[in-house]
């Protein structure tokens, strides 16, 4: 997909009316587009060469990038390192927050140097416990839930105010999304209580790993009675799906990862194949083809932890972008893009300052 | 104790009504705690209250009560401190993620507002925790709110 405003990578692109933020992700879902998104794994490294060799793999397939904050409760490059990175080249990213190491304080400055960094995505999470990760020492903090940051992101992007009511000279124009798990109890809560997510501010869903397509169908159908997919204020909902790589890993996974459920039938399944990490993809795509025909939902998010390049296979062999070429860095002819500047592929620093007002 | 305060959440409905019949009962006392002065009375009541409420529902003190809204199931019980409902890491036997021999505390609440006359408060957003509250009583700022005595900004947005 090419937008007749497409900018040289690194410039933002216009706010169109109606949306909130310059970013590729809201125009594709509010296009009507079937977005992917996928997730890096930050590197346990100060080398940024290696954020982008991480991003490079997804480069064609995918909408946005999510930058994980310390994901499983484990040390790793931060989301907002991650997301500058990959900003820098004109990567769209999804800038995670938990709420679990830090407080309102941070969060907040955490929140406007990200935006300022060209982070135009942004997702809410409560995070892990500490007992999930390497350092159960640590000090859980949770001063904020993710309901709370989605009310005092909105605030900020909304009202240019901090949660204490001081004022933001430029606000944060970030498309807000959140988690939501539709596959753990209580159940009959869930689609209330993405509700109160969507009263807080949330405007995109991704959703933890889904291997249970019936949950799934009988939760977008509520959210649907609910109202919560119509109109200005709708949501849009990616489930979260990845290949696994054996029937070991998917007993490992369902044991030991908080709230991810894998039904018995699916670790069957790649218990009774020849070569089960090809079977696991295969069941990646036949999940993804079937959360295509669920009525209201607005693409997948793909978290192939340590299989990054299925992505790419999982994305050709359902055919679910048709067509579609999402932007990746070198996709365009510079001579071809929007701003000023045309022959300059990427802009300079004193050309991006110049930019700014 | 884990086991009073399941069932406390078992009788919320109950517990609803008796806290009914209570607040306007502190309201009523307001003159009295003025006679006292707010800030004398604070000592004493808030003996009273991490009592009572220490019992049932193993409330650790933030000081900005928000029960009537979660079913009678203490939010801050919950290892994450959740104001607004469960994690995605609730395991499949309604148990938490960090404790697995505890209930989740949001099941908890979900099934206790489900009890009560005014359960659907579950669906309000809450505001985050002002720490400055914790430790403070409850009862005591509810009355200065209901009576609209003079109190100082850490009460401003704080739920009841």
């Amino acid at each position: 997909m090419k937008f007749d405003d497409e900018p040289v990578p690194g410039y933002a692109l216009p706010i169109l009316p109606g949306h909130v933020s310059p970013g590729r992700l809201e125009r594709v879902l509010r296009a009507g587009k079937f977005a992917i998104t996928s997730e890096i794994d930050p590197p346990d490294s100060a080398d940024p060469a290696e954020v982008l060799k991480r991003a490079a793999i997804f480069d064609g397939y995918v909408d946005a990038i999510n930058a994980t904050d310390g994901s499983g409760a484990h040390c790793h490059m931060s989301s907002v390192g991650v997301c500058s990175l990959l900003t820098r080249v004109g990567y769209a990213t999804v800038l995670q927050i938990s709420c679990r190491d830090r407080n309102r304080i941070a969060i907040q400055g955490e929140i406007l140097g990200a935006a300022a960094m060209g982070a135009a995505n942004l997702l809410c999470l409560t995070g892990d416990g500490v007992q999930a990760g390497d350092h159960p020492q640590a000090k859980p903090v949770f001063d904020l839930d993710s309901m709370s940051l989605l009310e005092i992101a909105r605030g900020m992007r909304d009202e240019c105010r901090f949660q204490s009511g001081r004022k933001i000279d430029m606000p944060p124009r970030l498309f807000l999304g959140a988690a939501e798990n539709p596959f753990v109890p209580p159940l009959e809560w869930r689609p209330h209580r993405l509700a109160k997510k969507i009263a807080a501010g949330a405007q995109f869903i991704q959703t933890q790993y889904c291997f249970d397509i019936p949950r799934l169908r009988d939760f977008m159908l509520k959210v649907g009675d609910l109202g919560l997919l119509e109109g200005p204020d709708r949501v849009f909902i990616l489930p979260g799906i990845g290949p696994l790589a054996s029937a070991r890993s998917a007993r490992w996974i369902r044991d030991n990862v908080p709230g991810v459920r894998i039904p018995d039938a699916m670790i069957a399944r790649l218990e009774g194949a020849k070569n089960q990490k090809e079977e696991g993809k295969r069941l990646c795509m036949d999940l993804l083809h079937q959360i295509r025909e669920i009525p209201g939902v607005s693409g997948a998010h793909i978290m192939a932890y340590r299989q990054e390049h299925s992505v790419a296979e999982i994305i050709e062999g359902t055919g679910v972008l048709e067509g579609r070429v999402p932007w990746y860095p070198g996709r365009d002819n510079p001579a071809e893009l929007n701003p000023e500047s045309p022959d300059a592929p990427y802009p300079t620093t004193t050309s991006l300052i110049e930019e700014v007002p | 104790m884990y086991k009073i305060r399941r069932w406390v959440v078992r009788h919320s409905r109950a517990f609803e009504i008796t806290y009914r019949l209570f607040e306007p009962l502190l309201v009523k006392l307001h003159p009295l705690w003025r006679r006292i002065g707010y800030e004398r009375a604070e000592a004493p009541v808030r003996i009273v209250e991490k009592g009572v409420k220490g019992l049932l529902f193993d409330c650790q003190m933030c000081g900005q009560c928000t029960l009537s809204a979660t079913g009678m199931s203490c939010p801050m019980n919950c290892p994450k401190n959740l104001r607004n409902g469960p994690c995605g890491g609730v395991r499949a036997n309604g148990h938490c993620e960090i404790k697995p021999e505890m209930r989740c505390v949001w099941v908890e609440a979900w099934e206790g507002s489900r009890r009560m006359k005014h359960g659907d408060r579950i669906r309000v957003v809450q505001q985050p925790v002002d720490f400055r509250l914790k430790g403070s009583s409850s009862w005591l700022r509810v009355v200065r709110q209901l009576t609209n005595q003079p109190r100082d900004s850490a009460d401003a947005g704080a739920v009841k």
